[in-house]
């Protein structure tokens, strides 16, 4: 079976402290005021019963994922691990990809190209964990083969009830949220 | 309740999407206008009539092919890596309707230019010796008609594909719940032929009795024959007001289909029906750009009130308002 690369997210001890986001920025010199991943904050329910999920969110690297299809160029294309890439001299910055994505997940770089999360593709070809869940205060971040039963990432989904962002889109995402449930 | 809030700030993202700017609606209305002309031009020439309008029809290709380099000049321009816009023709990527566009335009272009040729004008400006040889290539074209027929019939492909794309370009967008439906893409050809028509309409009030002077003669008599009554004529008037009653009629099933939809695409149909979008959209697109100039039209018709420029001003601007509020609108539509 192919390897498919998944990240899960431990909503319950995720503080939002932003490391993530700076390891990422710090990681692939993401230029200033742009970001890949980002802090979300959901608050749910009626008052006394109110809930608040904080999520560090970014490319979900989805199954199906529609910004690849709308390319013209074939910039954006599925890499190994099912991971969503832009490859930047392919790219002609026409931002279809930015409008066709529901998570907005991506971004006209400063240079012209269409830019996003990659997994640290790069690093994980070199046997390490991407930036933002190596740095991770809490280890509430966790990254694998969703593919392989005995992976991290497949007990943690197993045991744990989670949930992915906009199921309803259709588009598979690879980004699971682990909740209390 | 369900409050969401994040610390991303990304710059054409947040805090609502704004990747396209003037750029993309300024290509979408010329592009569907350029498809319309392709039609109506391919209809014309697999008539193979000479009918009382024929005078504008010598310009049209031409006008085509200037809208179409501004359009294209716009859609440039709105590119991000503009040095790599070559890529677009390294590769043919069938499930990206942008990839379509960009096949159908190099296709378009050369049908465009043949249809010009089959009608040279009478004089153009700065360019007699451009115009001798067109003049030549034409007698020869003429002789050939199946060869006639072939452009006839690439202008009328060529007009359809790039009315359709032009729709599908946003209706394939999943992610914007306002855009995403196929429906798209015939609602655009038919704004597109409406304001193609409207534009031969002005062509051949403007053309109705060349002069015989320079061209800034032609230019000046042309624009004083707009407000002419009796210049000009019927059949693209009738033709815009078949246009604009399809037009309406695809408006209201889109719309319908939104409005009886998901949650997320209602909210995205009460943009336009009573949202933030609401009054450019019922008093620009409905209003000024199909209900009055239908109106106006029927009765021109009718012979109850005078012939004017009038309606078709009017249906250039609602092709044009529809286009730019559906592209502002579509992006602040989400899931």
């Amino acid at each position: 079976m192919s390897v498919r690369l998944a990240m899960v997210i431990d909503t319950t001890l995720c503080v939002g402290c932003s490391d993530c986001v700076v390891a990422c920025k710090t990681e692939n010199d993401v230029p200033e005021g742009y970001c890949r991943d980002w802090i979300a904050e959901a608050v749910r329910g009626e008052f006394p019963t109110v809930g608040l999920e904080i999520r560090s969110e970014r490319c979900n690297h989805c199954d199906e994922p529609p910004c690849v299809s709308c390319c013209p160029t074939g910039a954006s294309h599925i890499a190994y691990g099912g991971v969503v890439l832009v490859e930047h001299d392919k790219c002609i910055g026409c931002k279809a990809c930015i409008a066709s994505c529901p998570y907005d997940a991506r971004f006209s770089h400063p240079k012209g190209y269409a830019d996003k999360c990659t997994f640290c593709l790069h690093r994980v070809e070199k046997g390490l964990q991407p930036a933002c869940v190596s740095v991770c205060p809490t280890h509430c971040m966790t990254f694998g083969d969703a593919n392989d039963p005995e992976s991290a990432v497949s007990k943690l989904l197993r045991s744990r009830a989670s949930h992915t962002l906009l199921p309803e889109a259709g588009t598979g995402p690879n980004v699971h949220y682990l909740t209390r449930g | 309740m369900l409050e969401l809030s994040s610390n991303r700030h990304n710059p054409g993202i947040d805090p609502g999407l704004h990747a396209w700017g003037w750029e993309i609606p300024v290509y979408l209305f010329l592009g569907g206008m350029v498809a319309g002309l392709l039609v109506l031009g391919g209809l014309h020439i697999l008539k193979g009539k000479n009918d009382p309008h024929r005078e504008a029809y010598p310009w049209a290709p031409m006008l085509g092919v200037v809208l179409l380099s501004a359009g294209m000049g716009a859609l440039f321009l709105d590119l991000g890596h503009k040095a790599y816009v070559w890529r677009l023709y390294l590769t043919f990527q069938p499930t990206s309707p942008m990839s379509w566009g960009a096949w159908i335009l190099v296709f378009v272009y050369p049908a465009l230019l043949l249809a010009a040729l089959l009608h040279p004008p009478e004089r153009v400006p700065f360019g007699d010796v451009v115009l001798a040889r067109a003049k030549v290539w034409s007698r020869w074209l003429r002789l050939r008609p199946k060869l006639v027929q072939a452009i006839g019939a690439a202008n009328l492909l060529g007009g359809v594909s790039l009315g359709i794309y032009t729709g599908i370009l946003l209706g394939s967008l999943g992610a914007r719940p306002l855009w995403n439906s196929a429906i798209l893409g015939p609602l655009f050809l038919f704004s597109g032929l409406s304001t193609a028509a409207a534009s031969l309409h002005l062509l051949s009030m403007w053309s109705a009795r060349p002069e015989k002077g320079v061209f800034g003669d032609v230019m000046l008599g042309g624009f004083f024959r707009l407000l002419d009554p009796k210049a000009g004529g019927e059949v693209m008037l009738r033709a815009d007001t078949s246009f604009l009653t399809i037009e309406l009629g695809i408006m209201a099933l889109w719309l319908l289909g939104l409005a009886t939809a998901t949650s997320v695409h209602r909210d995205a149909a009460a943009l336009l029906l009573s949202g933030d979008y609401a009054p450019a959209f019922w008093s620009l697109v409905v209003v000024t750009g199909i209900l009055t100039p239908l109106f106006i039209q029927v009765a021109e018709l009718r012979g109850k009130i005078r012939h004017t420029a009038a309606p078709a001003v009017l249906v250039i601007i609602g092709g044009f308002a529809l286009r730019w509020i559906l592209v502002s609108a579509g992006q602040t539509s989400h899931w």
